[in-house]
């Protein structure tokens, strides 16, 4: 994307103030998306994003600056920036010198998007309204939306470092409208992989268009939420978000460090019950979440998080693991080169346990089986987090039965990973997800088997 | 920069006979600066620049973006929107904006005290700003953060049409993130201070709001589950102004999106309630002297007197309801198409201090945060769910904080649930306006 003397140059330029660290992160990424609202398809947008991040640490302070002008001169400027930004070391030159890593593997992509005809791309989502439709006169309306992107970067650091990728991802989604005498219900579906257009060899937009309406359609009949406390069994795919909430937030170690988590200073302690194994695990081949490198440049890790109820470590960035003397997880993630990298999640999931999701049902005397989850939120400092129920029914004397409204649950993490009695066998990944943090949203996947918390607080309003 | 009109009047000059076409022109400079520990933790001086371009041939729109200025790129993101719209399916009411001889609100949003600021005086605010926050009390343990962040934002739009217009804005805050210790305990608390330029600061009002909201949910537990009258802090009802503000939209409406279709005219909430959008008031902080379309921003009343009178329409949505636009085009930056949105909510204040409607209030909860609004409120059907902390309020006095809460009704139900508006509106960094704003007949989900 650059020649390697220009990136010797430029990291040579940030480091003249004294710094201690100096990176430069090149990042091309081009987009498409598609829209049908309304009956039509309303826009195609397609747009290209180009520039360099370029950071500089002194001691604990680190100084950033970017620029879309990748020229000598662009570059030179954003180093200074950068340096400025973080002076107070030694200053001086010093030579740098960046060599290859290797195993920053291409990934495969049978059919890049940029070569499907866009006409192509529009059937998908007159196929999705079509079907969507056809479930009945309540569908009072629908968006399907498509997107790809196709987002190269390129990762050179004064450690010697030098490391690229090219990461592709393709997705698809349907959400309807249903409308009845008790008013407008909505229900989605959607299905993201960092893989090409081959997406739609497995994912039937037809098939996602009437899961989607078939959603909205139930709800139309929900009822209010109840009120309170009660166990809550959650279907395959869907808890990952719950994880992702409970505690995947609190396992960052930029959040650890500044005792800004509920989960610092207890790594080898029994968190949660013996069932649950929490993994990180930014290699798993085509998910949401996946890549080769970080955005500093690391592989991408398998990263047990909690090994049968015990803490084994926390995700780790490049400074935060950098200060501790060992090596980041594969964490190292940023929105765009106009952004710093932090820590963050890739594919977090819980992986299977031996109990048969129909046992767990079974099992349930009265409480909630939430079948699709929304997003979710965390404090990590005091570890409450909520997340959203957007497919759920009541469980009545161990049966699925009426449907429910929407709304959110809340509880406690640390509280919540001690109070699951029950880990299915029937793993599946969840829906793609945009983590926000910080202002900074970056694509993850999350997955989890059935399984079910003896208590949590549903926020409905009935009794 | 007269720059940036020049650019996006010469993109626009290229139409086609035939073809409209929308230029939009942003540059921004950005310095954020986070403060740790009495250091320097990061300091990040951004500067971005763009241009997305929006073309409408025999009905069809496509739009392309670039996130550069470079001459190449302006001919290569038309050429890539005009090819875009070949895709799409036509609709008569597709089009740009057309200039409608409503003049733009002269308003001071540019600080030139901003440009000189320099970049030690801005460390020494995120500094203080910490320093401040940890000493604001003994019980402050620690800082999640603390940061100074500013902007000086230009924009252009130019259409084939004959718009060309141009802002130029600056903006900056100061907010912290408190952490404060009790036994086994951490809360959080945050506090901010906003302005147009680095005069409006006050670091000690940011850090004594972070302390004070950490602290006072100190010892805080989960109550058992009943239904309650709530008063939401005017942080609080600032972000539910926002998801009422989606409901009112043209757009909304007229794709069976709105709660609020087809009541126009009807009483849909208390007669205490007046509900405005008016970015020409200088107030807000995000007032504008343009939309996203280039039009002049003006004021929109949408509920008058507890009565729903009028939504909030873009271009598009003015032609196919046959409105006029009311200078409600919103654009998610260069990289997307303007929409239809809000964007400086305010309720007519009402004559209470927050302290004299607690003071009415038996049995009640001040909510000082939400939660997961994104997941639990659904702006279509009404349907609003969300995590809460807070104070219980026993015979008209703030009582023992709480916790792992949700609280829980309809958008429907809470506008006719109003009893009380604040007199104590305030201004936040996004497009609403806050007041205290008690509703009863909420329920609280706890233990």
């Amino acid at each position: 994307m650059i020649d390697r003397d220009l990136i010797n140059r430029t990291l040579g330029a940030a480091l003249r103030t004294g710094g201690e660290f100096a990176e430069v992160f090149v990042e091309d990424k081009r987009s498409s998306s598609a829209v049908l609202d309304d009956g039509r398809v309303e826009e195609l947008t397609s747009g290209r994003n180009r520039g360099a991040g370029i950071r500089v640490v002194v001691g604990d302070t680190t100084g950033f600056a970017h620029t879309a002008d990748l020229s000598a001169a662009g570059l030179a400027g954003a180093a200074e920036a950068a340096a400025a930004a973080a002076r107070g070391g030694g200053g001086g030159v010093r030579e740098v010198s960046v060599d290859r890593v290797d195993g920053s593997r291409p990934m495969p992509v049978r059919i890049p998007p940029e070569d499907v005809a866009k006409a192509t791309k529009v059937d998908l989502l007159t196929m999705a309204d079509a079907a969507a439709r056809g479930e009945g006169s309540a569908i009072s309306q629908v968006t399907a939306r498509y997107g790809d992107s196709r987002r190269r970067i390129l990762v050179a650091n004064s450690d010697g470092l030098l490391a690229e990728d090219d990461q592709v991802r393709t997705m698809f989604s349907v959400s309807c409208v249903a409308t009845g005498d008790t008013g407008l219900q909505t229900g989605r579906e959607s299905t993201g992989r960092t893989i090409g257009f081959e997406l739609f060899d497995e994912a039937d937009v037809e098939d996602m268009a009437r899961r989607a309406a078939g959603r909205a359609l139930t709800k139309l009949g929900a009822r209010p939420a109840p009120s309170g406390a009660m166990p809550v069994v959650v279907g395959p795919g869907g808890g990952g978000v719950l994880f992702h909430e409970a505690c995947g937030h609190g396992l960052e170690a930029d959040l650890v460090a500044k005792s800004a988590s509920v989960f610092a200073g207890r790594v080898g302690e029994q968190v949660a019950t013996a069932l649950v194994t929490l993994i990180d695990d930014g290699t798993m081949a085509g998910e949401w979440g996946h890549f080769a490198i970080d955005d500093e440049g690391r592989p991408a890790g398998h990263n047990v998080l909690i090994r049968d109820g015990i803490l084994t470590d926390y995700m780790w960035d490049h400074l935060r693991a950098r200060k501790e003397g060992r090596r980041s997880s594969g964490n190292g993630r940023r929105q765009s080169y106009q952004h710093l990298p932090m820590v963050r999640m890739t594919n977090t999931f819980i992986s299977n346990g031996s109990d048969d999701p129909a046992d767990i049902v079974a099992g349930t005397e009265r409480g909630v089986y939430v079948a699709q989850l929304g997003g979710g939120q965390v404090n990590t400092a005091t570890g409450d987090f909520v997340f959203g129920m957007t497919e759920a029914y009541l469980i009545e004397h161990g049966e699925i039965t009426e449907p429910i409204r929407e709304g959110n649950l809340i509880g406690n993490g640390p509280d919540v990973l001690t109070r699951i009695d029950a880990v299915g066998n029937d793993f599946a990944m969840g829906s793609p997800g945009t983590c926000g943090k910080d202002g900074q949203g970056v694509p993850v996947g999350d997955g989890t088997p059935t399984l079910r918390v003896t208590s949590l607080t549903v926020g409905g309003t009935a009794a | 920069m007269s720059e940036l009109i020049d650019i996006a009047s010469r993109v626009a000059g290229w139409a086609d006979e035939g073809e409209q076409v929308e230029a939009f022109v942003v540059h921004e400079h950005e310095t954020e600066i986070r403060a740790y520990e009495g250091e320097v933790e990061s300091l990040t001086s951004a500067e971005s620049q763009g241009i997305g371009v929006r073309v409408v041939a025999a009905g069809r729109q496509g739009y392309a973006y670039a996130g550069t200025l470079e001459d190449s790129a302006l001919r290569e993101t038309l050429d890539e929107a005009r090819d875009n719209a070949a895709f799409a399916q036509a609709d008569e009411f597709n089009g740009v904006a057309e200039p409608d001889g409503v003049a733009t609100a002269d308003l001071d949003l540019f600080d030139p005290a901003m440009v000189s600021f320099s970049t030690d005086d801005k460390v020494a605010l995120a500094i203080e700003l910490e320093r401040a926050t940890r000493a604001a009390d003994p019980r402050i343990s620690g800082i999640e953060s603390a940061e100074y962040v500013d902007t000086l934002f230009e924009s252009a739009v130019a259409t084939s049409t004959g718009i060309a217009s141009s802002t130029r804005e600056t903006g900056c805050y100061l907010s912290a993130y408190a952490l404060a210790e009790g036994d086994d305990e951490t809360q959080t608390g945050f506090g901010f201070s906003l302005g147009r330029g680095p005069g409006a600061l006050d670091p000690t009002e940011a850090a004594s709001d972070a302390a004070e909201r950490a602290t006072r949910l100190l010892g805080a537990t989960k109550p058992a589950t009943s239904r309650l009258t709530v008063v939401l802090d005017p942080w609080v009802t600032a972000q539910m102004l926002g998801i009422i503000g989606h409901t009112l939209t043209g757009d909304a409406v007229q794709r069976g999106r709105s709660l609020f279709a087809e009541r126009l005219g009807e009483q849909v909430t208390v007669a205490d309630l007046t509900l405005v959008d008016d970015a020409t008031d200088p107030a807000a902080f995000t007032a504008s002297m343009v939309d996203g379309e280039g039009l002049a921003t003006r004021r929109t009343a949408l509920i008058e007197d507890g009565t729903l009178t009028g939504f909030l329409h873009n271009s598009y949505s003015a032609r196919r309801g046959a409105t006029t636009s009311t200078g409600s085009a919103v654009r998610p930056g260069f990289k997307g198409a303007p929409g239809v949105g809000a964007q400086a909510l305010s309720l007519r204040p009402g004559s209470s201090t927050q302290a004299e409607l607690i003071a009415g209030i038996d049995d009640g909860l001040l909510v000082q945060e939400v939660s997961g609004l994104h997941s639990g409120v659904n702006p279509v059907s009404g349907d609003f769910s969300t995590g809460a902390e807070g104070l219980l309020i026993r015979g008209g006095e703030l009582a023992e904080p709480v916790r792992e809460i949700t609280i829980a009704s309809t958008i429907q139900r809470l506008l006719l649930d109003i009893v009380g508006i604040g007199s104590d509106l305030q201004w936040l960094p996004m497009s609403a306006a806050g007041v205290s704003l008690v509703v009863t007949d909420v329920t609280m989900s706890g233990a």
